[in-house]
């Protein structure tokens, strides 16, 4: 045992020093490894697929997450992969059958919007790590240095059929810092969760909260305007930054760089940085249609793209600019009233956004939420139908699938079951925009991670030993 | 006048519809048994239901609605809420959940606070709930004060005023008395003590804190009521031995009226609660250790509170309480839902709608008014587009003592300017 351990400490230095030997080679007279360039994953992902068995589900109705339906069909997961989705496919000898006659399968769901792990329950103070609420900036911050990994909400949500999710910072500031999105598989350390090469995101928010908490502390920004305004000087700061980088990069790559040209290093400028060049994805919140209008000009003014906008309440009255944008809006079925700017909330707000041509998604910013993502889409659906519309239930999971993987930059891996993409996968007990229906078992990377028939459920460490334990919750 | 009057009165008489309307071609779920009346008639008559069932002659006058075979219910009842109290949660003006300042605590009487064009009143009830118990927090003392029972209708807002005592226990309830759970009980015994007192001799107790008590003369009338069972006290508590400590107050006091909120961990203590004969007013969907008084948290804790043989309502969980009570039914589908894996508990179809009628209406003391389809009852009727509990359901009409409620809110008004099969020319503010 002991031999085993040291044997992996010395594979560990290895790759260490592979990693090292990685570094720019430059012909110039410094060796390059002592000049500074900027790792962009310094707290790289762990995560590998568990152990998974070539599985076929077999008559089973199937919403493929990109809009397509199939009734009695057939689903075939070969090593982590979705293989083959059709009426009926070719199987290899050995595969293990899953009856799914008078059930239905969709892909893993997908929630943009949760703070599992960095508001976990219980939720006591020691555990309020989603938001660093001590400046109006604060895009140094990044979402997985606060996730805890034993949230008992992690598992709550496999129940749920969650498969990816995507952890915010809060909405306090106007540059709330890095989102992570995670595999919803448990883990000892938030690595051992990450999505692999998954883009990074940069959470904003307008409106209330920000001008609200630092205009009470007699701090700029303290009104609508001042929002716009540190946004705008902080983007003037970003550009600047990352013309000094791309100049300093576009030196060592030439082989004529020196270590006095080396740029001072700012890690919440790293973030705006990569925010302008494409790499990371801005993740608004902003309820209100006047302002997600403006934000859309700011961002043409400085260069970026806005991903999605979170919660977008009044999303409906501005479809046009959303579509004409390419930009998501990730949205509640129902909620509003609790503050003004809810205030116009109606339950036809994402029908409405798709109706127009819109990426419509909804989110849960939730931890009860997130359990039933698909409730609050099968809702939505019907108020829509209700008005007018005549929108397909295989359409509308579109709003916890391809479009929710679109919203994150994952929809080449996630979203919809088609040959190649992960193996994410919910089997449910039923039509899942019908009330009743629960998750039944849940594929993540083709490996089973949940059956509520043969009750294996994972139980974070929080919960062993407490009352309840092991419940179906 | 008449408004004012029957504002004041305790328990209001109905403002009558003089109407004769016959809902035909319905599936009647009367909750008063477990199975619907297929092909069913409701006949209501001056705001009251006057007959029901398969074989109900339409009087010439009546105006007839056709439920097309949808499902026909009671108007739900929302057993715990704050819905008419709030506009915006974050606007405090609008806000009269809780006084965190008053000088009073048990006497506050929550009615004053009603205000019948709130908008998340008509937001409500066009998703088929017709009453609501109305609770106002607790904010500087564990007593919160004196909740009611409203209409949701268009006509006189209140059922039933000053209809019971909200009372924080629990985690909140010791912050709210100093800091522990035994100040806590302590608080509770002596303000019960002094309550009693105030009871034997109301001239004779002046003005409570002259004479060192801890309880204004005002708060000591309203819990004289709570100790001498007149009304019933609405007990917020969640974790299990918080629980068996509340139900073992009616030892002390024993013409206690309690009603459980909350009860989180219940299911653990069920058969306790059940010999107690203590209803309970319970959310489905709370399933996490949010607190370290709910670590038992579990969708099946309704279930499992029913199997047990106790009383439940299910209400609106807590972010819900101001503008999402319309979500009940949601709960309730989820309930049923809950006992089809293995582990969980088999709740019927008709105790999940009887958890959002009758159940409350019977904690309440309104059972013989409300809850369910019964010749005399007041007629709080809904007409569903489908199975009640089911997401895709919504109600087709609706009557809230004998009235035709139309099913337009702030909201409906929004989406009809806003949906994108209409066309302006004009902007949309001119449209309407």
């Amino acid at each position: 045992m002991k031999s085993l351990v040291f044997a992996l400490a010395s594979a560990a230095l290895l790759s260490a020093c592979a990693s090292q030997q990685e570094a720019p080679k430059t012909a110039g007279s410094k060796p390059a490894r002592d000049l500074p360039m900027i790792d962009k994953n310094p707290f790289p992902s762990t995560y590998k697929p568990y152990a998974s068995q070539p599985t076929l589900i077999r008559g089973v109705n199937i919403y493929d997450g990109a809009g397509g339906k199939i009734i009695g069909g057939e689903v075939l997961l070969v090593d982590g992969k979705v293989a083959a989705i059709g009426q009926s496919v070719t199987a290899p000898e050995g595969v293990t059958v899953v009856d799914g006659t008078g059930k239905w399968v969709t892909p893993g769901v997908i929630d943009v919007h949760s703070h599992l792990g960095n508001y976990p329950t219980p939720s006591v103070d020691a555990h309020q790590d989603g938001n660093e609420v001590t400046g109006a900036n604060t895009a140094d911050v990044w979402a997985e240095h606060g996730v805890w990994p034993q949230d008992p909400g992690f598992t709550r949500a496999l129940a749920g059929g969650i498969t990816t999710l995507h952890i915010l910072p809060g909405s306090a500031n106007l540059f709330g810092g890095r989102g992570v999105s995670l595999r919803n598989v448990p883990g000892r350390t938030v690595q051992e969760m990450k999505f692999p090469g998954a883009p990074y995101t940069l959470k904003m928010a307008c409106g209330e909260n920000p001008k609200r908490v630092y205009g009470s502390r007699n701090q700029k920004p303290g009104s609508r305007m001042g929002n716009i305004a540190v946004d705008r000087a902080t983007w003037a700061k970003a550009q600047e930054y990352d013309r000094k980088w791309d100049e300093y990069e576009g030196k060592v790559k030439a082989g004529n760089a020196a270590l006095k040209d080396v740029p001072a290093r700012d890690i919440a400028m790293d973030t705006l940085r990569g925010v302008l060049d494409g790499e990371i994805l801005v993740q608004n919140h902003c309820y209100r249609a006047d302002e997600m209008a403006l934000v859309l000009d700011m961002a043409k003014e400085f260069g970026y793209k806005v991903t999605t906008f979170h919660h977008a309440v009044e999303a409906y009255k501005i479809t046009d600019l959303l579509k004409a944008n390419g930009t998501c809006a990730a949205m509640w079925a129902d909620w509003w009233g609790f503050k003004m700017e809810s205030y116009d909330g109606i339950r036809e707000n994402l029908p409405f956004v798709h109706a127009a041509g819109g990426c419509a998604v909804t989110h849960s910013d939730d931890d009860l939420g997130i359990q039933r993502l698909n409730q609050e889409t099968a809702k939505a659906l019907a108020d829509g139908n209700r008005a007018g519309l005549d929108i397909k239930p295989e359409t509308a999971w579109t709003w916890i699938g391809i479009n929710a993987a679109k919203a994150l930059g994952l929809d080449k891996e996630i979203g919809s079951l088609a040959p190649g993409k992960r193996a994410d996968v919910v089997l449910w007990n039923g039509d899942p925009l019908s009330v009743y229906a629960k998750a039944e078992k849940v594929w993540i990377d083709g490996a089973l991670m949940f059956d509520a028939l043969s009750r294996m459920r994972p139980v974070s460490d929080f919960e062993l030993g407490q009352p309840g334990e092991g419940d179906p919750k | 006048m008449k408004r004012l009057l029957s504002l004041l009165a305790l328990t209001i008489a109905t403002p009558a519809s003089a109407e004769t309307i016959a809902i035909v071609n319905g599936k009647v779920a009367t909750i008063a048994r477990a199975e619907p009346i297929e092909n069913g008639t409701v006949l209501i008559r001056d705001g009251r239901i006057v007959s029901v069932g398969s074989n109900v002659a339409v009087p010439a006058d009546a105006r007839v609605v056709d439920a097309a075979g949808g499902w026909v219910t009671p108007g739900l009842f929302a057993g715990y809420s704050r819905v008419g109290i709030v506009e915006v949660d974050a606007v405090s003006g609008t806000n009269d959940i809780q006084a965190t300042s008053a000088p009073y605590a048990a006497a506050i009487d929550i009615a004053p606070a009603v205000n019948p064009l709130t908008t998340a009143i008509a937001v409500t009830r066009i998703e088929g709930v017709t009453r609501a118990a109305v609770m106002p927090d607790a904010g500087n003392d564990i007593f919160g004060g004196q909740g009611l029972v409203m209409s949701l209708g268009d006509g006189t807002p209140i059922t039933r005023q000053q209809a019971f005592q909200y009372i924080v226990m629990g985690e909140d309830g010791a912050r709210l008395a100093g800091g522990s759970r035994g100040a806590l009980f302590a608080r509770l015994a002596d303000a019960f003590a002094e309550a009693a007192a105030y009871a034997r001799n109301p001239a004779g107790y002046g003005y409570g804190r002259d004479r060192g008590s801890l309880l204004k003369r005002a708060d000591a009338a309203a819990l004289a009521k709570v100790v001498s069972g007149e009304v019933p006290a609405v007990v917020a508590v969640n974790r299990a031995s918080d629980i068996v400590n509340v139900l073992a107050l009616k030892k002390t006091y024993p013409r206690l009226r309690l009603i459980l909120a909350g009860a989180a961990e219940g299911w653990t203590v069920a058969d306790k609660i059940a010999a107690a004969g203590v209803p309970v007013l319970a959310s489905v969907a709370p399933n996490l250790p949010e607190s370290f008084e709910v670590l038992a948290a579990t969708q099946s804790n309704v279930g499992r509170l029913i199997r047990a043989g106790v009383k439940v309502a299910i209400v609106p969980i807590g972010r819900d309480l101001n503008h999402q009570v319309r979500l009940i039914p949601q709960q309730a589908g989820n309930l049923v839902a809950q006992g089809r894996i293995p582990g969980g508990v088999q709740v019927s179809h008709a105790e999940a709608l009887a958890a959002l009628t009758r159940n409350p209406a019977e904690i309440f003391g309104l059972g013989g008014e409300l809850g369910t389809l019964e010749p005399g009852k007041r007629a709080d009727v809904v007409v569903w587009s489908g199975d009640p509990i089911e997401l895709a359901s919504a109600p087709t009409a609706l009557f809230i003592d004998g009235r035709a409620t139309p099913l337009e809110s702030r909201q409906t008004k929004l989406r009809d300017r806003y949906n994108p099969l209409k066309q302006d020319t004009l902007p949309k503010q001119y449209s309407r």
